[in-house]
């Protein structure tokens, strides 16, 4: 699975990926987890608020941080 | 109710002299302390639901779609308002709206309005300065920009805006539609979303009261009246000027501003420097650039500045 957290230096955008990290840890996913803060690269996935979650090129958050929990459940699906 | 419960609390129960200069102070903290706290859970979660609520998708189509026959600034310019303000979110909207075929002028006149009236500065103002004084700032601020967008989009502007921006734009994807919950299943996520605002800007708002406080108790009445009343002409361009860096820090500003006011600082000179402390922040600008060539950025700065500082005379006279 390859997850990436659309975010800037925002302290929410820094939640998400704390918070994605935390998950994949505790689902046991061999999951690779990379932090996208290049706007170019960010807009590719027509997102209109940060921060914002992509799982195999598929956006599932926008402009949200799940707790680590719900984060479990999506990633976990 | 609050009131007497902090006098209870400061007065009664610790047994503060209320005549004493630091009793006040006391007072004055655990009291704003109390009722901006309970304002700001109370706006961050309606701004949150109301947000929840908000189809982006749809309200970008609408201003689009040119139906609105002239208004479209002053849609645009009041959905800045309810949206959060953060600016790592400016770019993304900004090129979302562009993406839309919404004009550049338009869109100018959400991105002026959203850092201007935000959850946190509403619900700030209301504890502060009252109801009034709540709805002169939000209406300026929303009037500020459809007006200023207005302007700014009868100059062909669209050439400073970045190649990469208009590349992307041109695209005109779909963005995924956030799924349908209904309120219950909602309310967590938005309380959760608004606890963490509230707990992010606590430090900063609880510095700012106890600066407040130390000015409220220890600051004799009139006493700024003497530097910075209507009377100097230069009050209220330095105090925008002085804005600009303090960003990081707006919510905790405002309390400060707040007291100073009361000690003889002129509203209009007060209410200038918040909308530049929110309005005119370097993170934005940062962000912004790498979207807008140097020349749109100064040229957007600049005017917003200088409106500033002429609502901020006209505040002085009128109020």
């Amino acid at each position: 699975m390859d997850i990436k957290v659309l975010g800037t230096g925002c302290s929410s955008c820094q939640t998400l990926e704390r918070r994605v990290r935390e998950a994949v840890e505790q689902t046991g996913s061999d999951a690779s987890v990379e932090k996208i803060e290049d706007m170019q690269q960010i807009m590719q996935y027509n997102v209109m608020s940060m921060p914002a979650l992509v799982v195999n090129d598929e956006v599932q958050v926008v402009g949200q941080t799940p707790s680590v929990n719900e984060l479990a459940d999506l990633l976990g699906a | 109710m609050l009131e007497s419960f902090a006098d209870w609390l400061v007065f009664g129960l610790a047994g503060l002299p209320s005549e004493a200069h630091w009793g006040d102070a006391v007072h004055f903290f655990v009291y704003e302390t109390m009722k901006i706290g309970l304002l700001l859970v109370l706006v961050t979660h309606l701004m949150g639901l109301i947000n929840a609520y908000l189809p982006v998708q749809r309200v970008r189509e609408w201003i689009a779609s040119g139906r609105l026959r002239g208004s479209e600034h002053l849609v645009a310019s009041g959905f800045g308002a309810v949206t959060p303000f953060c600016s790592c979110s400016s770019i993304p909207l900004f090129i979302g709206f562009l993406q839309g075929g919404i004009p550049l002028g338009v869109t100018l006149s959400f991105l002026i309005t959203s850092p201007l009236v935000n959850e946190v500065a509403l619900a700030l103002f209301i504890g502060l300065f009252g109801w009034q004084v709540t709805l002169i700032y939000a209406a300026s601020g929303i009037l500020l920009g459809t007006v200023l967008g207005w302007a700014l989009g009868k100059f062909r502007l669209g050439r400073f805006v970045e190649d990469w921006v208009w590349d992307i734009a041109e695209g005109r994807a779909e963005q995924a539609e956030s799924t349908q919950k209904s309120l219950w299943e909602r309310l967590p996520s938005v309380s959760r979303e608004a606890m963490g605002i509230v707990t992010d800007i606590a430090p900063y708002v609880l510095a700012g009261l106890a600066i407040g406080a130390g000015i409220h108790g220890y600051v004799p009445t009139g006493f700024f009246e003497q530097y910075l009343s209507g009377g100097n002409p230069l009050a209220v361009p330095l105090s925008v000027v002085l804005a600009v860096p303090m960003y990081a820090n707006a919510s905790g500003i405002l309390p400060v501003v707040q007291a100073l006011v009361a000690k003889g600082v002129p509203l209009g000179t007060a209410i200038a420097f918040m909308m530049a402390v929110v309005g005119l922040s370097l993170p934005e600008a940062m962000m912004l650039k790498k979207a807008m060539q140097t020349r749109l950025l100064a040229t957007f700065f600049g005017a917003v500045g200088v409106s500033i500082i002429g609502l901020g005379y006209l505040f002085n006279l009128v109020l």
